[in-house]
C-alpha cells in the first residue's frame, strides 16, 4: 500500500494511488435516517474517496411549524409546545417562555419557586449532558459507557418525576411559579440522587475520558474558532470549549442565578475533546450548584410557590426578548403581544440551530469517520434545530 | 439497572401522568378540558335534562353527560384538562400499560376513563414550607350547616386498599362559595382526609 | 477409516455449528453484566439461554431481500465466501493429542491462507451491494485486510520456526511454557492482527454502524445476514483457537484432560475479544493503518529476530 505515510490525513481506500483509474466525487447522504443524526438532519457529503470536499447540511425533517402554533395558543398551552422543540432541555424550555411572559405582566414570582426553578433548570441541565456524555461516546464506537450515563440520569429522573410527573416533558413551569408544592421530602431525595450522581460519576469519566483510542478519535479534530463562533451565533459548552468565556447565569443571571457562584467552564483548544471535557465539567458544576440550591431552599421560609392567576390570562401590549442559558446554549423567546390573551408573535431562537450551522465551515477536509466525531460532539437535538 | 418489567412493576410516584382518570359523576359537562386542551383530543355529548322541582318551584336543569372520551393518540399528556377541571372530575393515574395494536383503540371512552379511577393513588403530602392549601384555610372558617354528604360506601372499590383512608378526600366537589380552584387537586396536605365525597350517581351540587 | 473420518468431520461441523453460538451467548450474557444490564432473559426460560436459537428462527423467517442495484450473483455468494473458511480452518486445528481433523504439513500455512479469504466476503458484500455505505465499508475491509494480514503472517511464522514445524499439532507438541515469555510479543500482535482482520471492535471500523449503518451488510436481510454473523463469531472462535495452539500450548496443561484445556484456553481468549469490545470505542481506519505498519510489523518482526536469536543461541 503506498499510502501509508506519517500523514495521518493520507487517503486510505477508494482510489489510493490509482492515478490512471479515473476517480469521480461521491455524494453521500448521511441522513435523514442515519444512526449518528439523532433523528432527522441530513448532511448532503459530497466525497473524494473518505475525504469529505463539501458539507451542507439540510434541515427542516422535522419541522412542527412551533412558532406558528404558538401563536393559536394560550400561555399555558404554549408551555406544552416550548418544552418539546428540545427534548432533552425541556424545564429550561420551558421557564424561557414564563420568563417573557412574567416580565411583560411585571409579576413577582415567589421566592421558593424562583430557588425552585433553578434547581430544576441544573437538574435538567445535567440530564441533558448525561445523555451526550453517554451518546458520543457511542458514536465513536464504545458501547458501554451510554448505560452509565442512563444510570445517572435514571436517578435524577425520578426525583424529576415525583415533583412534576413528567419524564421529558415535565410541564411544570406555570406563569408566576410552578405548577404544583414540592412533595414532603422531596428535598432530601434530591440531594441524595446528587450525592449517589456525583459519586458515581468518576466510572464513567474513567471509562471513557481517559481512554487512548478515544482521545485519538477526538483530540485535535474538528477544530472551532473563537471567530466561526462569533460569526455562526453558536452558544453554550461548544461555544466555551473554544474559550468564547460567555455564560447568560453568570453574564445576565436570571432566577436565582445571581445569589449563586456559578462556575463558567471553558476550553481553548475547541475541538472534540475540549467540548466533551467542557460537558463532563459542567455536570459537575451543576451538580454543585443544585446541592447550593437544596440548602438555599431549606432555609426559606414559608410561602407560596405560585401566583394566583386570573382566569384568562392577557399579556399587555408590548415586546420583549427573553433568553436562558439553555443546557445545548442561549435559548430565546422573542414576544410580541398585542394584548390578547394569545402572543401575537412569539420567535424561537434556539441553541442547536445556531450550533449546527457551524458544521459548514467543519467538515470539508475531513474524513468520514471524522465527520461522526464532530457531528457528535455539536451535541444537538434534532428538534431544537427544526423547531 | 434493569428490571425485569411485567415482573417487576414500576414504582411510580403519585404525580406519574400515565393516564387520565373520570369522575363521572362530578362532571358537569362544561367543556372547559375540551376547549383548553391543546390539541382538542377530548370530546363530549351532553344534553340538558330538567327535572321537576319537588317543592313545585321553578324547574332545575342539568347536564347529562353522553359522552366523554379522551383520545390518547392525539393527547401530548400535559394535564391541563385535569388542571382547568372545576369540579375535580379528571384525575391523573400512573397507569400506563395501555398500548394497543390499533390506535383507534386508543380512544377511550367514559367507562373505560372511569375504570382507571382504581390506579389513581393520592396526592403527596407537600414539603414542610408549603402554604396551607387553600381548602384547608376554607375548613378553619366557621362551619355552615352541616350538610352529611360524606358516603364512604362508594367509596371502597375505588381506591387502592393499601391507601384507603387517604384517597376519601380527592375527588369531592368543591363546596359551592370556596375559593377557585388552586391548580394542584390535593386539598389536604396533612393526609388525613376528612372531605365529603359524593355517591356515585348522585347529580352534582352545584349545577343549576 | 471411512467411520473414523465421517466421525471426525461430525464433530468438527458440530463444534463450528455449536461453539460460535456459545461465544455469542457469552458475548450477550457478559457485556450486558458489565454494562448494568441483564441481557437476554426469556427465550428458553433459564436466562435466556435459547436467544441465539430463537434469532436464528427469527432470520430464516425474514424476507430475503436482493436489492434491485446489487450485483445479484456476487451479492448471493458472499456470505458462503465469509462464512466456509472458518468450517475449513477448524479441519486442521488439534484440539488434543491426536484429536484433529486432518494433520496437514503445512497446517499453519494452510491456515493463514484459507482465512485471508473469509476477508474476501465483505468485500465482495460491499460491492456488489449497490450501496454507497456498502462500498466505504468494503474497502475498508480490503485495506483492513491487506494491511493485517503481514503482522498476522510474521508473528505465526515465529512460532513456526520455533518449533521447526508447520504442522498444528506439531507446534503443539513442541511446546514449552517458557516459550510463553518468549513468544510473548508474536502473541499480541496475532492476536491484535486478528481482530482486526475479524473486524472486531475496536477495529471494527467497515462496520461502524454509527458512520457507515452496518458497512458491507448495510443491504442484507434474513438468513444472509445471520450468516455473517455466524462468520463473525466463527472467526472469534477460529482465531481464540489458533492463539491457542500457537502460542497457549493448546492441550498443555496440568490435571485436567487437553481437550478441556484447549477448550478453557479458547474461552478465556474469547472473553478478552468480548471485553475489548465493551471497553473500547474504534480506531479511525488511518490509526488503525499506522497501527499496523508502526507498531504491529515492527514488533512482529522483531519478534522473529529474538525468535532466531534464541533458536540458534540456546537450543
Amino acid at each position: 500500500m503506498a499510502n501509508v505515510t506519517e500523514n495521518r490525513e493520507q487517503v486510505v481506500g477508494i482510489g489510493a494511488g490509482a492515478k490512471e483509474l479515473a476517480t469521480e466525487d461521491m455524494v453521500l447522504n448521511i441522513g435523514p435516517q442515519h444512526p449518528s443524526t439523532h433523528g432527522v438532519l441530513r448532511l448532503r457529503l459530497t466525497l473524494d474517496g473518505e475525504r469529505i470536499s463539501q458539507a451542507e447540511p439540510i434541515v427542516g425533517y422535522m419541522h412542527r411549524g412551533a412558532e406558528k402554533l404558538f401563536e393559536v395558543r394560550d400561555y399555558r398551552q404554549i408551555i406544552v409546545l416550548a418544552n418539546r422543540h428540545d427534548w432533552l432541555s425541556a424545564f429550561a424550555n420551558e421557564l424561557g417562555v414564563v420568563l417573557a411572559v412574567e416580565r411583560m405582566l411585571g409579576m413577582e414570582v415567589p421566592i421558593r419557586a424562583v430557588w425552585t426553578r433553578t434547581l430544576l433548570a441544573e437538574l435538567n441541565r445535567i440530564l441533558n449532558h448525561l445523555m451526550f456524555l453517554g451518546s458520543y461516546p457511542l458514536e465513536v464506537g464504545a458501547i458501554t459507557p451510554i448505560f452509565y450515563a442512563f444510570r445517572e440520569r435514571e436517578t435524577l429522573q425520578a426525583v424529576m418525576e415525583e415533583i412534576s410527573g413528567g419524564r421529558m416533558h415535565y410541564m411544570f413551569n406555570r406563569v408566576g411559579g410552578l405548577k404544583e408544592e414540592l412533595p414532603q421530602g422531596w428535598l432530601d431525595r434530591v440531594a441524595d440522587a446528587v450525592h449517589q450522581v456525583r459519586t458515581r460519576l468518576p466510572n464513567l469519566e474513567n471509562l471513557i475520558h481517559g481512554n487512548e483510542i478515544f482521545r485519538a478519535r477526538t483530540r485535535g479534530v474538528g477544530i472551532l474558532t473563537p471567530e466561526a463562533i462569533m460569526q455562526y451565533g453558536v452558544s453554550g459548552p461548544i461555544a466555551r470549549a473554544s474559550g468564547v468565556d460567555f455564560d447568560l447565569r453568570r453574564d445576565e443571571p436570571y432566577l436565582a442565578y445571581g445569589e449563586l457562584p456559578v462556575k463558567v467552564v471553558t476550553r481553548q483548544e475547541g475541538d472534540c475533546l475540549a467540548r466533551f471535557e467542557c460537558l463532563l465539567d459542567q455536570v459537575k458544576v451543576s451538580l454543585d450548584l443544585a446541592d447550593l440550591c437544596v440548602d438555599r431552599m431549606r432555609g426559606l421560609p414559608q410561602g407560596p410557590v405560585n401566583q394566583r392567576l386570573p382566569k384568562v390570562l392577557k399579556v399587555p401590549e408590548g415586546h420583549t426578548y427573553a433568553w436562558t442559558e439553555n443546557p445545548l446554549g442561549i435559548n430565546g423567546y422573542y414576544l410580541v403581544s398585542r394584548g390578547e390573551k394569545t402572543p401575537w408573535r412569539l420567535k424561537l431562537r434556539s441553541a442547536s440551530y445556531n450550533n449546527i450551522q457551524a458544521l459548514k465551515e467543519m467538515l470539508p477536509g475531513q474524513l468520514v469517520a471524522d465527520m461522526i466525531a464532530i457531528l457528535g460532539s455539536m451535541f444537538f437535538v434534532v428538534g431544537d434545530i427544526d423547531k | 439497572m434493569t428490571r425485569q418489567y411485567p415482573e417487576v412493576q414500576p414504582e411510580l410516584p403519585a404525580r406519574s401522568r400515565g393516564v387520565i382518570a373520570l369522575v363521572e359523576e362530578n362532571c358537569t359537562s362544561c367543556m372547559l378540558c375540551a376547549r383548553e386542551c391543546p390539541d382538542w383530543c377530548i370530546y363530549i355529548d351532553s344534553h340538558k335534562e330538567t327535572l321537576p322541582s319537588p317543592e313545585g318551584g321553578r324547574a332545575r336543569t342539568r347536564n347529562v353527560l353522553d359522552r366523554f372520551a379522551i383520545d390518547f393518540s392525539l393527547c401530548m399528556y400535559c394535564g391541563i384538562c385535569i388542571e382547568v377541571c372545576p369540579f375535580d372530575a379528571l384525575f391523573w393515574s400512573p397507569e400506563f400499560a395501555y398500548s394497543e395494536y390499533d390506535i383507534r383503540d386508543l380512544l377511550h371512552e367514559k367507562d373505560r376513563l372511569g375504570g382507571w379511577l382504581e390506579s389513581v393513588p393520592p396526592p403527596p403530602a407537600h414539603d414542610e414550607k408549603a402554604e396551607p392549601a387553600k381548602e384547608l384555610q376554607v375548613a378553619a372558617r366557621p362551619p355552615r350547616p352541616a350538610r352529611d354528604a360524606g358516603a364512604p360506601a362508594a367509596a371502597p372499590a375505588r381506591e387502592r386498599p393499601v391507601r384507603e383512608p387517604r384517597a376519601a378526600a380527592v375527588r369531592a366537589i368543591k363546596p359551592p362559595g370556596s375559593l377557585p380552584k388552586r391548580p394542584d387537586p390535593d386539598p389536604d396536605p396533612e393526609g388525613n382526609g376528612s372531605g365529603p365525597r359524593p355517591t356515585r350517581g348522585e347529580p352534582p351540587e352545584n349545577v343549576t | 477409516m471411512t467411520l473414523d473420518l465421517v466421525l471426525r468431520i461430525a464433530l468438527i461441523v458440530g463444534a463450528f455449528l455449536l461453539l460460535p453460538l456459545i461465544v455469542g451467548q457469552t458475548e450477550h450474557k457478559v457485556m450486558a453484566h458489565m454494562q448494568a444490564r441483564l441481557g437476554p432473559m426469556y427465550a428458553g426460560r433459564f436466562h435466556g439461554w435459547a436467544q441465539l436459537i430463537a434469532d436464528g428462527v427469527k432470520f430464516m423467517q425474514k424476507e430475503d431481500v436482493v436489492p434491485a442495484a446489487a450485483d445479484r450473483r456476487v451479492f448471493t455468494l458472499a456470505p458462503a465466501v465469509a462464512l466456509v473458511p472458518y468450517l475449513v480452518v477448524l479441519v486442521v486445528i488439534p484440539v488434543g493429542p491426536g484429536l484433529v481433523g486432518r494433520d496437514l504439513d503445512a497446517g499453519l500455512f494452510f491456515v493463514l491462507a484459507v482465512m485471508g479469504v473469509g476477508v474476501l466476503g465483505a468485500v465482495m458484500a460491499g460491492w456488489s451491494s449497490g450501496n454507497k455505505y456498502s462500498v466505504l465499508g468494503g474497502m475498508r475491509a480490503a485495506a483492513q485486510l491487506t494491511s493485517y494480514e503481514l503482522p498476522l503472517v510474521l508473528a505465526a511464522s515465529s512460532v513456526a520456526m520455533a518449533a521447526g514445524t508447520l504442522s498444528l499439532p506439531g507446534i503443539v507438541s513442541a511446546w514449552q511454557w517458557w516459550w510463553l515469555p518468549w513468544q510473548a510479543i508474536g502473541m499480541v500482535v496475532f492476536f491484535i492482527a486478528g481482530l482486526a482482520e475479524l473486524r472486531r471492535p475496536p477495529f471494527d471500523m467497515p462496520i461502524a454502524e454509527s458512520e457507515l449503518i452496518m458497512g458491507p451488510f448495510t443491504e442484507y436481510t434474513g438468513i444472509r445476514f445471520a450468516l455473517f454473523m455466524l462468520s463473525e463469531y466463527a472467526g472469534i472462535v477460529v482465531l481464540s483457537a489458533l492463539t491457542t495452539v500457537l502460542f497457549l500450548g493448546g492441550w498443555h496443561g496440568p490435571l485436567l484432560p487437553g481437550v478441556v484445556w484447549t477448550l478453557v484456553k479458547i474461552f478465556i481468549l474469547a472473553f478478552i475479544v468480548i471485553w475489548v469490545r465493551v471497553s473500547y470505542p474504534r480506531l479511525r481506519e488511518d490509526q488503525l493503518q499506522r497501527l499496523a505498519w508502526a507498531w504491529l510489523v515492527p514488533l512482529a518482526l522483531l519478534q522473529l529476530a529474538l525468535t532466531g536469536v534464541v533458536k540458534v543461541a540456546f537450543l
